[in-house]
């Protein structure tokens, strides 16, 4: 019970912070969460998971904190295989939940003492240890009050603080912004690149296009449990090569029509029904919006809405698995379409603060950016 | 050492949370002086009867309420467990390297120092109204380890209870299906002398009742009760405390 075994050979090798092969769940009951997931995260990356909810980054992640075993496949966490020897995983990682790992009965002080005291951190080095993590997150004036008078913005950056106090080499953030609400969110992007920059690897999950986007090196699109996409943001978008065209018909009921008039045309590659909305995959937008204009004019099909879209993670997953992004899970067709003719997670961000739909999610058109905040 | 220091930490944080609720505090120190005072006069006659064989019934009652209280105390230990699970605290101590073990111990310990607060408080409650350890700070010490072991048994047991069903509810249902029958088959409340013979029979298998008897041997300094039914007690509580820790592996397996 006492070793600590924190300077024991490695199985795989230091090249990788993170190196997932071939990973597989199934749960009780046959749900198949995992189908075989590999990907690597170098020291001091940033890294995300990326995908619509039940497409097993929860799963991903817990399985690399050590507190679920995978049914095949392998993990290593800093050269350790998870599953054989968890215990030295565990000094080594962070772990920050998807639901708050708070206790809500203790002050944030109590909650992080307690974290670093199963850490075994000396009583001295501990009370500074939380001092500047108090004061990195913005938690001293709240410290001794119970975190159950905490706001929800606040509690997170608890979560966060308390995965960081033993300064481990590797932190999982398990839809770190999930909930909360614009102004956090920004915060936490915030927190997320100062940590960044301290040289952290970081894994994070989210459901948030444009939160992959903004914080992560690189990232895997995961999608029924499997990856679908890997790389950095920039290098996934460039591989598209071109522009994607949103047209929402005013008439629902004459999708099909429209659908078959688009494809017809020369310039546009691809097409994707979504409710009364069409996304059409053209190598260069403007010059093609037009042409398909007025073929849906001639067809005698009404437009309520055309947008035009540079290339964003959206088109990236919906490339990748030919569904439209939906972070609440179940792929295309059944989201709640939008105004704008893209199924979006819930707008916010500058959006909900310039008094749009509020809701929770950061918008994930490229053309969204979040307020800028302070530098931490 | 590093053990003792977890099981330290995580027992500290249980105490804590348990001493932040003064409603609680309040509720759990009045209730059994509640009882004593409530059996104590509802059922005063009966040490009268023929064959009871006790000065007087608040004299029997006290290790008896004594016990109770621990088994009543005890018995829902397991919800907190249930509520660390949906709070997500437990998943955030599981992933750090603290011994698992160290988890559940923390919940039994906390469980069985309760009690023992709480049986405390009623044998002062029991003295202050005519009741005499007979068996002198030994005696009481003996009563309130007995205490202790029903209170870390069940305490496991609950705990089992809740990892294995995951339900607040089906803890509530079980232990409550489980306390009352353990509570009446046994001479808690009434002499062995008096009970039916199928009742007496049933006491010798009740852990509660080993408990019970062990408590009044202690009270009452009657010192040749006690191997026998606290050496019971005791394999109960490590058999408890083996199912815990069985069912915690299970909970971790399925995760």
């Amino acid at each position: 019970m006492g070793s600590h075994d924190r300077g024991s050979p490695v199985d795989a090798t230091r090249a990788h912070a993170i190196e997932v092969i071939d990973l597989r769940k199934t749960y009780a009951g046959g749900v198949v969460a995992l189908d075989g997931v590999s990907f690597t995260v170098a020291p001091g990356e940033v890294f995300a998971l990326l995908g619509p909810n039940g497409a097993g980054k929860s799963s991903t992640v817990r399985i690399l904190a050590t507190l679920s075993a995978p049914s095949a496949g392998a993990a290593f966490v800093d050269g350790l295989d998870v599953a054989a020897r968890p215990r030295e995983v565990r000094w080594r990682i962070g772990y920050v939940a998807q639901a708050s790992g708070v206790d809500p009965t203790a002050t944030g002080r109590e909650n992080l003492t307690l974290q670093g005291q199963l850490y075994r951190m000396p009583a001295a080095a501990l009370r500074e240890r939380i001092q500047e993590l108090l004061a990195l997150f913005e938690l001293t004036a709240a410290a001794d009050r119970a975190a159950i008078t905490w706001s929800g913005g606040m509690k997170r950056r608890l979560d966060v603080a308390m995965g960081l106090v033993h300064r481990p080499a590797v932190l999982f953030l398990d839809e770190p912004t999930t909930g909360l609400d614009p102004e956090s969110r920004a915060v936490m992007w915030d927190e997320v690149r100062a940590l960044a920059r301290q040289g952290l690897t970081l894994l994070l999950t989210t459901h948030y296009l444009e939160e992959a986007d903004q914080l992560a090196q690189r990232l895997a699109i995961l999608d029924g449990g499997r990856v679908v996409a890997e790389g950095t943001p920039d290098a996934l978008k460039a591989r598209l090569r071109g522009d994607r065209v949103s047209v929402e018909l005013v008439d629902r009921g004459r999708v099909a029509a429209a659908r078959e008039v688009l494809a017809g045309l020369g310039e546009v590659a691809a097409v994707v029904a979504d409710g009364a909305t069409l996304h059409a995959q053209v190598a260069h937008g403007a010059s093609a919006l037009p042409s398909l204009l007025a073929a849906l004019d001639r067809a005698g099909l009404a437009v309520a809405q055309v947008a035009l879209h540079r290339p964003s993670l959206d088109d990236v997953y919906l490339d990748a698995t030919g569904q439209v992004y939906d972070a609440e899970g179940g792929g295309g067709g059944a989201g709640p379409a939008s105004g704008g003719g893209v199924t979006r997670p819930a707008s916010g961000g500058a959006r909900a603060v310039a008094g749009g739909g509020g809701g929770a999610g950061p918008a994930s058109g490229g053309d969204v950016r979040p307020p800028n905040r302070r530098e931490a | 050492m590093e053990y003792a220091a977890d099981l330290w930490h995580l027992f500290v944080r249980l105490v804590r949370a348990s001493v932040r609720m003064p409603v609680f505090v309040v509720i759990s120190i009045v209730q059994p002086i509640l009882w004593v005072l409530l059996f104590g006069q509802l059922f005063r006659a009966v040490a009268a009867l023929p064959g009871f064989g006790a000065a007087s019934y608040v004299q029997f009652l006290a290790p008896g309420i004594a016990i109770m209280t621990a088994l009543f105390g005890a018995a829902y230990s397991g919800m907190g467990m249930l509520a660390d699970v949906e709070r997500g605290v437990l998943d955030r101590l599981l992933a750090t390297p603290v011994a698992r073990s160290a988890l559940l111990a923390a919940r039994i310990l906390h469980a069985a120092t309760q009690v023992s607060l709480q049986s405390a408080i009623i044998l002062l409650v029991s003295a202050a109204i005519g009741a005499r350890p007979h068996g002198g700070i030994p005696g009481v010490a003996l009563v309130l380890l007995a205490a202790a072991l029903l209170g870390a048994a069940f305490g496991a047991f609950s705990n089992a209870v809740a990892l294995l069903t995951r339900r607040q509810e089906l803890v509530i249902a079980t232990m409550n299906f489980i306390v009352l029958p353990a509570t009446f088959l046994s001479t808690m409340m009434m002499s062995g002398n008096l009970v039916p013979p199928w009742i007496r029979t049933a006491a010798l298998f009740n852990p509660v009742n080993w408990a019970v008897v062990a408590a009044r041997g202690g009270f009452e300094g009657r010192w040749h009760l006690l191997p026998r039914n606290l050496g019971l007690l005791a394999a109960f509580a490590v058999a408890a405390a083996w199912l815990a820790t069985a069912s915690f592996a299970r909970y971790r397996r399925a995760a």
